[in-house]
């Protein structure tokens, strides 16, 4: 019965003899236990402000400061899934809960995620004196911030759309709560979660480099990684040592997406809700690897089967007992909440204007406001010229399957490629030609996020159906009329997705885009971003503050009077199911 | 003396809350009982509420009054010993056969051998054996409901609900699953004392239940009781088989007919819920009733049968026809009228205007949003206008359900227009000039 059982389980046939493909496979294990020890260890060293190790710029150290920023994100990526558990799914199951956090992850996710970081450096460095853990953390933590907020919400909304009768089919076998979590609402949300995962941590390497050269007043910080050696070569002016760092960010962006990325996206095919096979079946040479590996998955079995069976444990807590309800109808238990969470919204909100109202002044709120309409109009300009560009150029590729399929990973390479790698190049010519700086820079802050655009339209575009372009054909719809009734809605939800992301990265790049230097030069493009990297600069905590305050509530008024309308016609109309 | 009811209902009702906060009743005043060794069948609509009644036997839901008792002890929640076979298989797709089978031992904690053990013997059972490292995308319907049903039997319950198994599944699927089930229930292979089926499909019922229950709707109470007490195994081209199923065709037809009665006494008939059918199978039914062999007549038990339409999908046309007025329903068999009859051989534009003067005279809801359109400047009128109305009286789904049949009608008739994007009611230049 036994041998039955295990030749039927997985479906290839049991390697009896170890092959070439348990060895690679073993050999990779270990090199990346080995790297994640050894980079763990220099974490916990011994580390004194003044005198920090010098960061080199020689190309040969570049492999392990890559390494260092590989685990920068890496970390972030399981604190991040940590938040998400733990944040989702109580705002899923208590509507009471929901009606606090998802605001709130709506207000987190427009805050400009370095605007977190002056704060929180000075708060994690504090709390670990002695250690580099501290300003790790502190960079760990606004990689975080990039992508905690994204998965946490599409968790919380794979939680709210499990179909009902998975739900009463769980609930009929006598789930605990633990084991619901990890045998149904956790598979479920699984693709999305997945997808959004790689989607952020795509975008993450952009704060990781701007996070690891910390500069707040005099807090000077610089945590070995591709970031500092970045902020080093532009003090030196070294355009060669920017050179190797952008080849050593494209080697690692590579290793990465093979390694992790790809793996996991194959791997989480199996969890598809929808019970027909995938048009574009994606592949990934370690998986099929992994896979095929044979001897080293019977080695790996005892961890597996311990995971099984802690996530089938019972773990039951106690059930909520009846007096806790204090027999209140539930319009007054409402209102009781309701009144809280005002009172508590009051109070904090006097409690800021009592601090911030000494220091900031009327004019403050105005400089900030007026930059804030300047990069405002920046993105606006950008993201419509960006639009008239790639929009045509992703309908044409996306309509080729031959050539979406090899420009499609290119695409989703450059989006994840941190733009401001490139800055140092930008500015650099900028000063050669003294060209205006305030015109000039703009361009900078949409350079690594137009590809989102550019690759969702791609997306769009290949998921259109057959039919509708064959009907169009036959009754010769063509030229302007073609993209108005034909092309444009069909793609236009696949659009707005990708012009919301690139809008809103637009706004996180403007911080470290508006306000450039090179050397001892320095270039101000004026604007918000400019605004709040002066005063990170001057170490002015308050006015930080009203800046990252301002821009949040332009981004936030942006999502809710632009892109979310927006959003929802796409949905209304231009469904094409 | 021990209890031998299996399941009791005493009086359970349920309500559900509207969106006003007051109560709408799904289910009113229940009382039923389940022996060992029966299959009890719920036959009824849908929106009887018996989905919702399977799944107060199954703990699933808590009756808002009266009491549900198991095995004598009172019902809290889902319990040890009740399985559930759902209508759309309910399998998590990213578990194999044999996974999803064990699935439903998690709960029992068996040791992992012994729980590997039943499930290959209850996957055995079922007939699935060589599938157990299948995903259910790989597997057809019916394959999919058996890996149901192996989940469902591996508990070793003794209550099986079964909500609609068969339903999602093709005909021949449908009745080899069925028969196989029968099979395994008559040689008493399968460990369960009692069986609750939740169907609207009337020839399956009398197949297999020892007992049938039929559910009134709006709320669901039992609206008659009928034993079946023929022989196992039961040939459906039996005459006692027939009769039967002609009796349940008669109890139906003359509910629907006391429905559609008692409904437009009440408020002028404005609240009537409609069924929510399409123009071109209401053209359709009353041509094919035309035609030969049935030339106006019908009994329903064979037209169900001739159109290869279970009786969910033609008993609404049957009902709007009937409330149109183009047929009549009784006893168990349709019957064109005068008006059926000029419409089956009319051309297109005769039918519009005859469709026209049985709505506006049938159907007072068409009426009411007509002579509302007439008075209103501009002959614009909101929907939410006439939904807040429906919904006073009756649940969102069957308002929904009345507004589309009406919007459908409407429009064939040319009576009024209807604007999706901004949901209101129009009249244009044309309409104006026709009737209402």
């Amino acid at each position: 019965m036994e041998q039955h059982a295990e030749i039927l389980i997985g479906r290839s046939w049991r390697q009896r003899v170890p092959s070439w493909r348990d060895a690679v496979a073993t050999l990779l294990v270990l090199a990346v236990i080995i790297v994640l020890g050894s980079g763990a260890r220099q974490m916990l060293s011994p580390f004194v402000m003044t005198r920090q190790p010098a960061i080199s710029l020689s190309p040969a150290v570049l492999p392990a400061y890559a390494l260092r920023t590989t685990m920068r994100m890496l970390a972030a990526l399981v604190a991040s899934l940590l938040f998400t558990f733990i944040y989702a799914t109580p705002a899923a199951k208590s509507r009471r809960a929901e009606i606090v956090l998802i605001p709130l992850l709506d207000v987190l996710q427009s805050v400009p995620v370095l605007g977190y970081l002056s704060f929180t450096v000075v708060f994690f460095v504090s709390l670990f004196r002695g250690t580099w853990l501290g300003p790790e953390l502190a960079a760990i933590f606004a990689i975080f911030t990039a992508q905690a907020w994204n998965m946490a919400f599409s968790f919380y909304q794979s939680l709210i759309a499990i179909p009902i009768d998975l739900e009463e089919a769980s609930r009929s076998f006598r789930f605990s709560g633990w084991q619901r979590f990890w045998r149904l609402e956790v598979p479920f949300a699984m693709p999305g979660l997945v997808w959004n995962m790689m989607m952020s941590m795509s975008g993450g390497w952009f704060f990781v480099v701007a996070s690891e050269a910390i500069s707040v007043g005099n807090i000077q910080i610089a945590l070995p990684g591709i970031g500092s050696y970045v902020a080093l070569a532009i003090q030196q002016r070294d355009l060669a040592a920017v050179g190797w760092a952008i080849v050593a960010m494209t080697i690692t962006i590579i290793i990465y997406d093979q390694l992790l990325f790809r793996p996991l996206v194959v791997w989480a095919e199996k969890f598809r809700f929808e019970q027909t096979a995938a048009q574009v079946v994606p592949r990934s040479w370690v998986l099929n690897l992994f896979r095929g590996a044979g001897a080293l998955r019977i080695l790996g079995e005892p961890i597996g089967q311990a995971l099984q069976s802690a996530s089938r444990a019972r773990l039951a807590l106690p059930r909520k007992p009846r007096w806790l309800t204090f027999g209140l109808s539930r319009h007054l238990a409402d209102a009781a909440w309701y009144s809280f969470l005002f009172a508590a919204l009051v109070y904090v909100g006097w409690k800021l204007v009592e601090l911030a109202a000494p220091i900031l002044s009327w004019d403050d709120v105005t400089i900030a406001t007026s930059n804030g309409l300047l990069t405002l109009l920046r993105v606006v300009i950008l993201i419509a010229l960006a639009t008239i560009v790639w929009v045509p150029i992703g309908v044409a590729v996306g309509l080729r399957p031959k050539l979406a399929e090899k420009v499609q990973p290119v695409a989703q390479f450059l989006a994840a490629f941190p733009a401001n790698l490139l800055y140092p190049v930008a500015v650099f010519l900028i000063v050669k030609f003294a060209l205006a700086p305030k015109i000039w820079l703009s361009p900078l802050m949409i350079l690594g996020t137009q590809w989102y655009i550019l690759f969702n339209v791609i997306a769009g575009a290949s998921a259109f159906p057959s039919d509708f372009r064959e009907a169009a054909a036959s009754f010769r719809i063509r030229g302007w009329r073609w993209w108005r009734q034909v092309m444009l809605p069909g793609i236009f939800p696949y659009y707005v997705t990708g012009a919301i992301t690139a809008s809103g990265g637009a706004w996180n790049a403007s911080i470290v885009s508006e306000a450039v230097s090179w050397g001892p030069a320095k270039l101000n493009g004026s604007g918000l971003g400019s605004y709040i990297a002066q005063m990170t600069d001057a170490g002015d905590y308050p006015r930080i503050a009203l800046g990252v305050a301002v821009m949040s509530v332009f981004v936030i008024a942006m999502n809710r009077l632009l892109w979310r309308p927006l959003y929802a016609f796409a949905q209304r109309r231009a469904r094409l199911d | 003396m021990k209890n031998s009811f299996i399941i009791e209902m005493r009086k359970v009702g349920k309500a559900f809350a509207k969106a006003t906060g007051e109560p709408l009743p799904a289910l009113s005043d229940i009382t039923l009982s389940l022996r060992e060794g029966e299959i009890l069948g719920l036959l009824g609509r849908s929106g009887s509420g018996k989905s919702t009644l399977l799944r107060v036997a199954a703990g699933l839901i808590a009756p808002t009054s009266g009491e549900v008792l198991y095995r004598g002890k009172p019902l809290d929640g889902p319990t040890e010993g009740i399985a559930v076979v759902f209508q759309s298989f309910a399998l998590f797709p990213w578990l194999t056969v044999l996974e999803n089978v064990e699935a439903g031992l998690d709960a029992v904690g068996l040791a992992h051998d012994e729980a590997r053990r039943r499930a290959m013997s209850a996957i055995d059972l079922i007939g699935l054996d060589g599938f157990q490292s299948a995903y259910p995308r790989e597997l057809s319907g019916g394959m999919r409901q058996r890996v149901g049903f192996a989940r469902a039997i591996v508990i070793q319950p003794i209550l099986l609900l079964m909500d609609e198994p068969f339903s999602a599944l093709d005909v021949l699927t449908a009745e080899t699953l069925r028969t196989d089930f029968l099979d395994l229930w008559i040689e008493h292979q399968l460990p369960t004392k009692s069986v609750l089926l939740v169907t609207h499909n009337i020839e399956e019922a009398v197949m297999m239940c020892d007992r049938i229950l039929v559910l009134a709707s709006n709320p669901g109470r039992i609206a008659a009781e009928i034993p079946v007490s023929l022989p196992h195994p039961r040939n459906r081209l039996d005459n006692e088989f027939h009769g039967i199923v002609d009796e349940f065709y008669s109890i139906l037809t003359a509910r629907a007919t006391a429905s559609i009665g008692a409904q437009s006494q009440i408020h002028g008939g404005f609240l009537q819920p409609l069924p929510p059918v399409q123009i071109s199978l209401l053209i359709g039914f009353i041509e094919v009733l035309a035609a030969p062999p049935y030339d106006g007549y019908a009994e329903l038990a064979r037209l169900s049968g001739g159109l290869a339409l279970g009786a969910r999908d033609f008993f609404p046309i049957a009902e709007a026809l009937h409330l149109l007025e183009f047929a009549e329903l009784k006893d168990g068999a349709i019957k064109l009228t005068a008006a059926g009859r000029v419409f089956a051989q009319s051309a297109t534009d005769e039918r519009k205007r005859l469709f026209n003067e049985h709505l506006v005279q049938f159907v007072p809801l068409a009426a009411h949003i007509r002579h509302v359109l007439n008075d209103r400047e501009g002959h614009l009128a909101p929907r939410v206008r006439f939904e807040s109305e429906l919904e006073d009286h009756l649940n969102p789904s069957d308002a929904e359900k009345t507004l589309r049949a009406v919007i459908g009608w409407g429009r064939y008739a040319e009576l009024f227009t209807y604007d999706d994007e901004s949901r209101t009611f129009k009249l244009n230049a044309a309409d104006l000039h026709k009737s209402g």
